[in-house]
């Protein structure tokens, strides 16, 4: 059973643009799996879908098993996020933001205390847990967002290009500390991305999504090899570049 | 035990949000003050009140206006709360929010309770400055009328994100000021007596009564003195059902997006 199984997903805005059609893939548990594709690849729409806002109008998003649109409470329950958007209180403290997420959860003030401070630590932020969030940077509040996106455990962890505006030694952090999680922890991870440095070819699994479409999916070095390719740069410059012509 | 939980959580952050932002507090604590000292001051000579309940005895205008500006405080902060759940203001805090896995029903109807919370404060910050400035109200009054408080903030907060849910040009405050907040507050019981309203004119005083928000001054007048009025209570409670039901149905998280959308578009 994969953390995450999207088949067969199906969106079309109101306004009749076809932004996803017959996407399918999965990210198994411990897999940290890149989301490529170039803006208007339809990217947001997948967020936007595996994280409730939208319903699929075909398809179904399953985490951990759950349908999300049958049974949303028991797949939301196995979900973390951390939205592109920044989506912390400025004028709450880091601790009090966490609070109200694991409250979110049902998670009982004094268990999520000893959670906060576990994931707080763990990203070297406990000791500004009683600062307002205004007062860290942008980097910080990104890492205040995952350890929030973390407090009730889930299975799967959807990142919404969680690096954009960020200076390359934060974003090299964060990256390592998601391909931790995967390793060490067996979450899945789904990171939506541009940047394909943020990939590592070794261990990491890439799905390249080109206008609504899943143009390769799979470990790294296999797409490359499908492909005709040596890098991901390469690979991803052919897959989206062909059908844009 | 989970809902709890929740509940609590959305009450504490909504309340701690408030708690930061002292210009809002002021905004909503200067907007119906102005309105005692000045419009009422002015207005006393013009308007005189016949003895009707709950009122046992001749009242000066002042004691008249207070549960208008009451209902005014609430009728503010329910709008404004309403239109940023519906709207991009707020539309992170919101996705977060619908991450929880509770029923989505439950959620917003916590989120509209925690702003309900966050106006019977500000409408006791409102009390404490009207009793201050020498308006007479019973004793008990601050106790009374906290059920009829939780009511018509949870009716007009229900009611707010129903219309902006379903109507597009209220996204700016300004729309929901001319089409929303003056005609409820100018059609109701608010600033005078309905029986003012029927010398005026029959087809006037129908509005007044078809209006919701009328029902939810009377009910917080009533309140103020021990009293509850049926008729306001009967009506407040079926708005409240029905505006409820409407917005948590209509409700669409990604209104936001789409509303954008749709603004770039237009």
């Amino acid at each position: 059973m994969g953390a995450l199984s999207v088949e067969d997903l199906g969106y079309t805005h109101a306004s009749g643009r076809k932004a996803l059609d017959g996407v399918s893939f999965s990210v198994a548990p411990g897999q940290f799996t890149a989301l490529l594709g170039p803006n208007g690849a339809g990217k947001s729409t997948l967020f936007a879908l595996a994280t409730g806002l939208l319903s699929p109008q075909a398809g179904h998003i399953r985490v951990h098993g759950h349908d999300l649109a049958r049974t949303p409470g028991p797949a939301l329950a196995r979900l973390g996020v951390v939205f592109q958007q920044p989506t912390l209180d400025l004028d709450l403290s880091v601790a009090q933001n966490l609070r109200y997420f694991a409250a979110l959860h049902g998670i009982p003030r004094r268990e999520a205390d000893r959670r906060i401070e576990a994931e707080l630590t763990r990203l070297d932020l406990f000791g500004r847990r009683d600062e307002t969030v205004r007062a860290l940077n942008g980097g910080h509040r990104r890492r205040a967002e995952i350890a929030r996106a973390l407090l009730h455990r889930p299975a799967l962890l959807l990142l919404d290009e969680p690096t954009v505006g960020l200076d390359l030694p934060t974003r090299r952090t964060l990256i390592g500390h998601v391909h931790a999680l995967c390793a060490h922890d067996g979450i899945a991870v789904l990171w939506a991305t541009h940047l394909i440095e943020e990939i590592d070819p070794a261990t990491d699994r890439v799905v390249v999504l080109h206008r609504g479409t899943v143009r390769a999916a799979g470990p790294v070095a296999e797409v490359n090899r499908a492909a005709g390719a040596a890098t991901v740069t390469e690979t991803f410059d052919r897959l989206t570049a062909e059908a844009a012509a | 035990m989970n809902w709890w939980i929740a509940l609590n959580g959305i009450v504490v952050r909504e309340v701690l949000r408030f708690v930061h932002q002292r210009e809002r507090f002021l905004g909503a604590l200067v907007r119906p003050l102005i309105w005692l000292f000045v419009f009422a001051a002015g207005f006393r000579a013009a308007l005189g009140i016949a003895i009707i309940p709950p009122y046992p005895t001749y009242i000066p205008y002042e004691v008249y206006i207070v549960p208008g500006l009451v209902g005014m405080v609430q009728l503010f902060n329910g709008m404004q709360g309403s239109l940023s759940m519906v709207y991009d203001r707020e539309m992170g805090s919101m996705r977060v929010l619908l991450t929880s896995p509770l029923p989505r029903g439950f959620l917003l109807f916590a989120r509209l309770l925690a702003g309900v919370v966050v106006s019977i404060l500000q409408v006791y910050g409102f009390l404490l400055v009207v009793a201050l400035y020498g308006v007479e109200l019973p004793a008990w009054a601050p106790l009374t009328v906290l059920p009829a408080l939780a009511l018509n903030g949870l009716m007009l907060g229900a009611l707010g994100m129903l219309l902006a849910s379903t109507i597009r040009q209220l996204e700016n405050f300004a729309g929901v000021m001319n089409f929303v907040v003056f005609p409820l507050f100018f059609l109701s019981s608010a600033l005078y007596p309905l029986y003012r309203m029927q010398e005026a004119g029959e087809a006037l005083y129908l509005l007044c009564r078809l209006n919701p928000f009328t029902h939810g001054v009377e009910l917080v007048r009533f309140a103020l003195y021990g009293q509850v009025s049926g008729e306001a209570l009967a009506v407040v409670l079926g708005a409240t059902a029905l505006f409820l039901a409407g917005a948590i149905q209509r409700y669409s998280p990604a209104r936001g997006m789409a509303g954008k959308a749709g603004a770039a578009a237009g």
